[in-house]
């Protein structure tokens, strides 16, 4: 049977749209693949390069705990201990392990362990005061020079001029890891220790309490005021010039960068109201004027994905605006507001910008004991350590990276999570 | 009722801010080749339990000096860290402000002009490494054109036959500041015979338009972090970086120091002055503030137990004053002298 021009134009046309088809497909798998490989390599560079941040270099050492030397007022307070010896007791015992003799020997001896051993002797002084007058194993971090050393970034083969460990160093420290002094284990500084420009003592927990402190009064803030414009404007508020302009307003606050916020933070709240510097509290009320119009866009939105049928039903058999609005409409869009509040806050968790005017851009090693103390915030920590020239604080840059961005993996998480299990479907 | 509960919660939060006014630890600026130290000395001080840890904030140096001189009260901050000196300019808006402050210089930072160990060492003199940045050339007949130097080699045959690309912090920052006003200005404008006249001739005797860094590529602003100039430096050997001694101190086995009339930037060489690309580090103290706010005077106590030669700041890479100003400015931490025009 011969093709009729009419079949032939359709057959030829339509070899034409299904190679259109595929085409259109093989774009879309390969952006996403794309997408994907570009993700992986960079999770892969973090983990990889972040992993080892996890860990750090201990060496164990034996100290006696004599009494009178650490505690000289004998009443266990920190500023008795504080004047104790310490450092002193730790300093003997390396003296007398790497038996060095001359001054510039015994300089090399005492570089090697962290400048924050004493404190960690005073710390299990405190905990333990039934050891006292004893001997103890203590494990003490060692310095980040020493440390370096031990994973391989100082090597032995570079000249002794062009290293940051000399040769006495490097033979004390290989006369430690003989003995079996050294052990390679989880770091307990990063987690429980606070901002410090020893490397190895630097740990995030004053700027993980600080995110917390700021992100609840974020929080508290912007959550209610948040969900209450978007009900008053969507369900009350008239139509008219003046709230289209409010509407105009939000829209556009969603879209200034950041650190405007900051400057709007240190003139109100600073100069104008004289809060401190530096606080959570302020660090909060400024990521809450951040987050707010997030908060207030996405409350309408879930307010508007309300069927006006359960609207309608309410008010048909007698209920008032408040409670159609209260009892029916706001339970049914909660999902999709606390979807948008915890977007919100994950924005916030990751900004530095607008704090960097209000003064939480600092070196803060007090941990914060309430909103009114001075504190950090994680991304803050982060941008320090990446700043200093100490080459530890590179993996513990990594390390804290992998930290906030579990934590906002956490927050998205649960976004989807309550999304999913509120969700109502009509 | 929900609601209601969280607003009671909101307004109580705002009522505790009126309440924490008072500050009990010290809030310290500025800029960020101080700020290593500073942070340092913080941390020693914050060891005795009688002291809280004071805050140190970056910025730039001025960030320091401007912030110190805005106001009197615990809102604004108690100290500034500078690693220039203040301008006269800037201690007018002070005195305007009614701040009162004393200078306490801590000790020095070396410049350091470096790149990877895998390229080509620059060995350069002062003049022509100003000559090589600045963004104005002066012309046989007076006149000023852009900077023309494409090559390191055009300045002179002996130097690297590669593109000039140095990477620098940006205008904020007080080592910007420092090398433009010793590089470009002292040792270029001010010594070559060309451009003096030709400076005479602008009306700039001194040689202070010569401060301009060059904007065509050959200069590149890097941020106020260091680290990414040394790591941009170690991935491509072809440039040189300009940044703070320490974080040559701390790289020393992947960078390599460019040797500057005859020598190349050592803790040595800056300590004893051989190395002349060096600037002083400063803080501000408020006089207003000592004694009103707890620990000033321990926190300027505590440098000058670690600034010697052997002390944790050594190690860190700043490097210390000869032992007479050591004396001076111990001195000055306690009389507080005020600090004014003519002395700078």
């Amino acid at each position: 049977m011969a093709q009729t021009r009419t079949e032939k134009i359709v057959i030829d046309s339509l070899k034409a749209r299904g190679k259109k088809e595929r085409n259109f497909r093989l774009f879309g798998v390969s952006a996403i693949a794309l997408a994907v490989i570009f993700l992986a390599i960079l999770l892969v560079s973090i983990v990889s390069k972040g992993a080892p941040g996890f860990f750090q270099y201990y060496a164990i050492f034996e100290v006696e705990l004599t009494r009178e030397r650490l505690d000289p007022r004998g009443d266990m307070s920190d500023q008795s201990l504080f004047e104790g010896q310490a450092k002193k007791i730790i300093n003997e015992a390396v003296l007398e392990f790497t038996g060095a003799k001359n001054r510039s020997e015994k300089k090399a001896a005492r570089s090697l362990l962290s400048n924050g051993s004493d404190v960690r002797l005073v710390e299990f002084v405190k905990n333990n005061t039934d050891k006292l007058d004893t001997m103890q194993k203590i494990k003490f971090a060692l310095d980040d020079d020493a440390d370096s050393y031990f994973r391989g970034f100082i090597k032995k083969e570079t000249p002794e001029k062009q290293r940051r460990l000399s040769d006495i160093e490097i033979s004390y420290l290989d006369k430690m890891k003989k003995e079996g002094l050294i052990s390679y284990e989880v770091s307990d500084y990063l987690f429980f220790g606070s901002a410090s420009r020893n490397a190895e003592m630097a740990g995030i927990k004053g700027a993980f309490i600080g995110s917390m402190f700021t992100l609840a009064i974020c929080f508290i803030i912007s959550f209610p005021i948040g969900v209450a414009t978007a009900v008053y404007l969507e369900e009350f508020a008239p139509k008219n010039k003046f709230t289209e302009l409010i509407e105009i307003n939000i829209n556009n606050l969603a879209a200034v960068p950041s650190v405007v916020f900051g400057i709007l933070g240190l003139a109100i709240f600073i100069n104008l109201f004289g809060m401190p510097r530096s606080i959570p509290l302020v660090g909060g009320m400024v990521l809450a004027l951040m987050t707010l119009p997030t908060i207030i866009i996405s409350s309408r939105a879930a307010i508007r994905a309300v069927p006006p049928s359960i609207r309608d039903g309410a008010l048909g058999i007698g209920a008032s605006p408040m409670q159609a609005t209260f009892h029916h409409v706001v339970p049914l869009a909660i999902p999709g507001m606390l979807t948008g509040t915890i977007i919100g806050m994950a924005q916030a968790l990751g900004e530095t910008a607008p704090l960097l005017m209000i003064g939480m851009v600092a070196f803060i090693v007090d941990i914060p004991g309430s909103v009114t103390d001075p504190g950090t915030v994680l991304p803050v920590q982060i941008f320090m350590w990446a700043d200093f020239a100490e080459r530890m604080f590179i993996q513990k840059t990594s390390a804290a990276i992998i930290i906030l961005l579990l934590f906002l993996m956490i927050m998205n998480g649960g976004a989807v999570w309550l999304r999913r299990k509120l969700e109502r479907r009509w | 009722m929900r609601f209601s509960q969280l607003f009671t919660t909101l307004a109580l939060s705002i009522s505790i801010a009126g309440v924490a006014q008072a500050r009990d630890q010290l809030s310290l600026a500025g800029s960020s080749t101080v700020l290593p130290f500073a942070t340092i000395i913080a941390e020693e001080m914050g060891k005795n339990p009688s002291f809280k840890t004071p805050v140190v904030e970056s910025g730039g140096s001025s960030v320091g000096k401007k912030g110190v001189c805005d106001g009197i009260g615990t809102e604004y901050i108690d100290i500034g860290n500078a690693s220039s000196r203040m301008k006269t300019s800037e201690l007018e808006y002070c005195d305007k402000n009614g701040v009162d402050l004393t200078e306490i210089k801590v000790g020095y930072d070396g410049i350091a002009v470096a790149n990877s160990i895998n390229g080509e060492t620059l060995n350069i003199s002062k003049a022509d490494l100003g000559k090589a940045l600045t963004a104005e050339i002066p012309q046989e007949d007076g006149s000023w054109i852009p900077n023309p130097y494409k090559k390191w080699s055009e300045i002179n045959p002996s130097y690297p036959d590669i593109e000039i690309r140095v990477y620098g912090p940006p205008t904020t920052s007080g080592t910007r500041a420092s090398f433009a006003e010793m590089v470009n200005q002292k040792a270029y404008c001010a010594k070559d015979e060309l451009a003096k006249k030709a400076s005479a001739a602008r009306d700039d005797k001194k040689g202070k338009k010569c401060r301009a860094m060059r904007t065509d590529g050959a200069f590149i602003e890097a941020g106020e972090q260091d680290n990414l100039i040394v790591q941009k430096l170690q991935e491509d050997s072809l440039t040189y970086g300009i940044f703070g001694f320490s974080y040559l101190d701390q790289n020393r086995d992947t960078l390599q120091s460019a040797i500057i009339d005859g020598g190349g930037a050592t803790f040595e060489a800056i300590a004893s002055g051989d190395y002349a690309i060096s600037r002083a580090l400063y803080f501000y103290v408020k006089h207003a503030h000592v004694g009103v706010v707890p620990g000033i005077a321990e926190y300027m106590e505590e440098w000058t137990k670690h600034w010697g030669d052997d002390g944790v700041l050594a190690d860190a890479g700043m490097v210390p004053m000869p032992a007479d100003e050591q004396a001076k400015y111990k001195k000055a931490m306690s009389e507080l002298p005020k600090l004014t025009a003519d002395m700078l």
